[in-house]
């Protein structure tokens, strides 16, 4: 199933031996052909998409009247507006459970059982942890948002155990509201990363573990020195997925807390969204927009550097 | 377990970590299902079998949300978005593995960009444009954008998928435009069945859950996807616990089915999903 994952397409060698036909000009009409609709549909509704969110981010516009060119008052104004800066540094706290929870609990689990889940055991892990990749994401909002409300089970729990003085109205906290949002998508992506750090860990040749032992190497040693640099490329795969989740946000936030108090849950595509159809200034959304876009990828480019297989 | 996983501590550990996995990822469910069985009116506690279970609160809750109606609406759009971006796609990834040299490569790069886009990064120019073309509130403001925004990951799939064909298939027959399109559909898309399997779930899944289209492009509920619908009826009936409860469950009820029965075929789709994305 996971063995194509292994080859890296790119590297195979097909340039080496083109049949014949390849270059020919029938073959690329026909290549053209092929490609076409789908490249059509890309560019009408990304790429002139991300063209006009470049183009508008240098305007001063309401989305009605006239628009008057702005320079790159915008994206000065997304550098330094405290507000913006800190719903910018609200999405990078969220990668922090996000990413952490799922990547570390997962990482502890394969470590621990390093075998397949096979068996009726393994289906039923399975069925299980993958349910809320299968739901969506406003669900698990609504979901959540009944676990943290003031009668929900969180605080029905921590009144079980003694902790009374705990219970509060979770995303209504000014503190806490954060923590509890970075819960939900942590729980989202929980079943996934567990499912992918376990299937991974089982490719690790179990010799290397035997002949660690053999030479009397600790747990953590084992961890260290086999497991962690064998999982490389799967860890790499939870932290990409994981950390676009957390940058690109919308869904939950939107379900849970609309963002606040305050503005301590907002996140930039909920921001945008306010931005541009709530208070109309589509130039500062669209701004807003490029450098979300920009994050993203500078937060990714490095860990798919260090991750991928460098065979 | 398998034969070599005896019971060590090693392995009570880990099955009790991950049964308290387990616990954790249901317990909302859960939650949600006691919640759902509370009288009307009242505000349940998180969890606690309910005295009186009012199963009719999901009756209301159907009716409420006209249930019938968000089905039929999801299954219409999703009807317009996946076979044709499954089509489209396998198309430009055998295009792009098969028929092109290295000089095209950045063809195939300008797709892989897309892949990390957000959409909310193409958000508001898209509802300019879904106005501009008069669909501004139809289905179709969410099946076209969609369509094009799947490419990139389809494309990618599809293309690694074919280059993994070995090439002796596409160098048996030296090809015109018509025999090229023939071995297309009879000898590259049965071979690439399970690719495009994979594929289908995801999009479906992708498109079944999508929130920030209809949100902002389609206001009416009833022509939205199930997750747009979800999100209106939690404005509404936010308040009223038992019932946001029960039509949560009711709405995500559909997919949760489905994966249910395709487990393993979803179950795979979704690690090689994340793997290749």
């Amino acid at each position: 199933m996971t063995d194509k994952t292994t080859s890296i397409p790119d590297a195979l060698p097909t340039s080496k031996r083109l049949p014949p036909s390849r270059g020919s000009r029938k073959t690329r009409t026909a290549a053209w052909l092929f490609v076409a609709p789908a490249f059509i549909a890309y560019a009408a509704f990304v790429l002139a998409p991300l063209v006009m969110s470049f183009y508008y981010s240098f305007l001063r516009w309401d989305g009605i009247g006239e628009a008057s060119f702005h320079g790159l008052t915008n994206y000065i104004t997304v550098l330094t507006d405290r507000d913006l800066l800190q719903i910018i540094g609200n999405a990078f706290q969220l990668v922090l459970y996000f990413t952490l929870i799922p990547v570390v609990l997962g990482l502890a689990v394969a470590s621990a059982i390093r075998s397949h889940m096979a068996g009726r055991f393994g289906t039923i892990t399975r069925t299980v942890l993958f349910l809320p990749q299968v739901i969506p994401l406003v669900a698990a909002g609504i979901a959540w948002s009944w676990m943290f409300a003031s009668t929900g089970l969180v605080n029905q729990t921590l009144k079980a155990i003694g902790l009374s003085s705990w219970a509060r109205g979770w995303l209504g906290d000014f503190v806490w509201a954060l923590p509890a949002v970075g819960i939900i998508g942590a729980w989202v992506l929980l079943g996934l990363c567990t499912m992918l750090l376990v299937t991974g860990i089982t490719k690790i040749d179990p010799s290397l573990y035997e002949a660690a032992r053999l030479d009397g190497a600790r747990p953590w040693h084992e961890f260290r020195y086999i497991t962690l640099p064998g999982l490389r490329q799967e860890i790499g795969v939870c932290i990409t997925v994981t950390v676009i989740a957390a940058l690109a946000s919308f869904d939950i936030v939107y379900i849970s807390t609309q963002g606040g108090p305050g503005i301590t849950t907002t996140v930039p595509g909920l921001e945008i969204y306010r931005l541009a159809f709530a208070h109309r200034q589509v130039g500062l959304a669209s701004a807003l927009a490029i450098v979300l876009m920009v994050l993203v990828l500078i937060s990714i480019a490095p860990v798919q550097w260090f991750t991928r297989d460098k065979k | 377990m398998t034969a070599t996983a005896t019971t060590t501590p090693n392995t009570l550990i880990a099955r009790s970590l991950i049964i308290l996995l387990m616990i954790v990822t249901l317990l909302p469910f859960l939650s949600m299902l006691s919640a759902a069985l509370a009288p009307q009116g009242t505000y349940p506690n998180g969890l606690q079998w309910p005295a009186d279970p009012q199963w009719g609160n999901f009756v209301r809750a159907f009716e409420v949300a006209k249930m019938d109606q968000l089905l039929l609406s999801s299954t219409l759009i999703v009807l317009g978005v996946v076979p044709i971006s499954v089509l489209i796609a396998t198309m430009a990834g055998y295009g792009l593995a098969k028929l092109t040299t290295n000089k095209y490569k950045w063809l195939y790069l300008v797709f892989v960009f897309g892949l990390t886009l957000p959409f909310e990064a193409v958000i508001t120019p898209l509802y300019y444009e879904v106005r501009a073309l008069g669909l501004l509130n139809t289905r179709f403001a969410i099946i076209l954008p969609l369509i094009g925004l799947y490419m990139p990951f389809s494309v990618y799939w599809m293309r690694a998928h074919f280059l993994n064909v070995p090439h002796d298939l596409t160098e048996a027959a030296q090809l015109d435009g018509a025999t090229r399109w023939k071995e297309f559909w009879l000898v590259q898309v049965p071979l690439a069945r399970p690719a495009i399997m994979s594929l289908t779930i995801l999009l479906f899944l992708w498109t079944w859950n999508q929130f920030l289209l209809p949100v902002v492009l389609v206001q009416d509920p009833m022509q939205r996807t199930m997750a747009g619908a979800l999100g209106a009826f939690q404005g509404q009936w936010g308040t009223d616990i038992p019932l946001l409860c029960a039509g949560s469950l009711l709405i995500l009820a559909p997919t949760v089915a489905l994966f249910l029965l395709f487990q393993r075929q979803f179950v795979a789709a979704l690690m090689q999903g994340a793997v290749k994305g």
